[in-house]
């Protein structure tokens, strides 16, 4: 997870503007929020949504790196939460794969597509959908690697292989939290693009001069 | 200020003031079990609970709306730092 965090620090470096700086706390204190509605399912076992996949779409894949991973890191540090042990893999599962995957699985269904357009509120959904699913699909099988890995005295501390950890994170996911992710994804999409779509990553340098016929004067 | 930030703080304070509904939720997420294994670091308030309090649903849910509150301070707190420090540098 280190060269994940030293390369999207690069990348903030190099892109990051003064007006995203407060967006950038809010995706930060919202993901923290909403990790801690806890959502109940069958069988005893709860979970929750992360909205790494709403960060990644509204403000880049790397911004959603880094604002999950302080989120995680304050749960870790402050509440017990997942713990500091297991940070570098929750870092990578939520701040990770979930962003990446949320953000070409939205980027591939957008298209070219105008920002406010029915199509790219699916769009969100679904990536939040897959997102989640993935970040779970990966937790499953580092969960199940356990057994392997480490042990204390003989005993596994953790004693699932992958056979149950991979169906067990897999099917909560896909039958409940992904359809967290995915509503939260898409409504707060939906918000966004209408209210303010100059925020939305990627969109200002492609759009703004096509909607605007004369060409900005140089200041 | 921005009229879209100022929805979105309000929909942050919303969110904060309804979050003992994950309190609701008996269990915990799949394999964050408790092992037994002792902790390297002690967390300051662990679970998002103070046990002081007391055990009523309205003490777990003051415990949590100020888990909630510190939550959102330090981690928009430390993004803004970051952010600045970034920025100014550019």
């Amino acid at each position: 997870m280190i060269p994940i965090w030293l390369y999207a620090g690069d990348w903030l470096r190099k892109n990051l503007k003064d007006r995203q700086v407060p967006y950038l706390a809010l995706a930060a204190a919202f993901s923290f929020v909403i990790m801690m509605f806890n959502v109940p399912i069958p069988g005893g076992s709860t979970g929750h949504a992360v909205g790494s996949a709403l960060i990644a779409i509204i403000l880049g894949p790397w911004v959603a790196v880094v604002t999950v991973s302080v989120a995680l890191l304050l749960q870790a540090l402050l509440f017990g939460d997942g713990g500091i042990t297991a940070l570098g893999a929750n870092c990578f599962n939520m701040a990770f794969v979930m962003p990446f995957v949320a953000f070409y699985v939205y980027s591939f269904i957008s298209g070219k597509t105008e920002i406010t357009s029915k199509r790219r509120i699916l769009a969100a959904g679904v990536a939040g959908y897959l997102a989640l699913t993935a970040g779970a699909f990966a937790t499953g099988v580092e969960l199940g690697l356990q057994p392997m890995l480490h042990a204390v005295d003989g005993a596994a501390l953790f004693p699932y292989g992958l056979s149950i950890t991979l169906p067990a994170m897999l099917i909560q996911s896909l039958l409940f939290f992904s359809f967290v992710e995915a509503i939260v994804t898409a409504l707060a999409f939906a918000y966004l693009a209408r209210s303010d779509p100059t925020i939305i990553f990627n969109y200002t340098r492609r759009r703004e001069q096509m909607k605007d016929p004369i060409p900005s004067a140089p200041v | 200020m921005d009229e879209l930030l100022r929805n979105l703080l309000i929909v942050l304070a919303v969110m904060i003031v309804v979050v003992p509904i994950g309190l609701l939720a008996v269990g915990t997420a799949y394999g964050e079990w408790d092992i037994g294994v002792s902790s390297t670091w002690a967390a300051p308030i662990p679970d998002y609970a103070l046990p002081s309090l007391g055990g009523s649903f309205l003490n777990q849910s003051l415990a949590y709306w100020l888990s909630a509150i510190i939550g959102v301070v330090l981690s928009g707190g430390l993004l803004i730092l970051i952010g600045r420090a970034i920025t100014s540098r550019n």
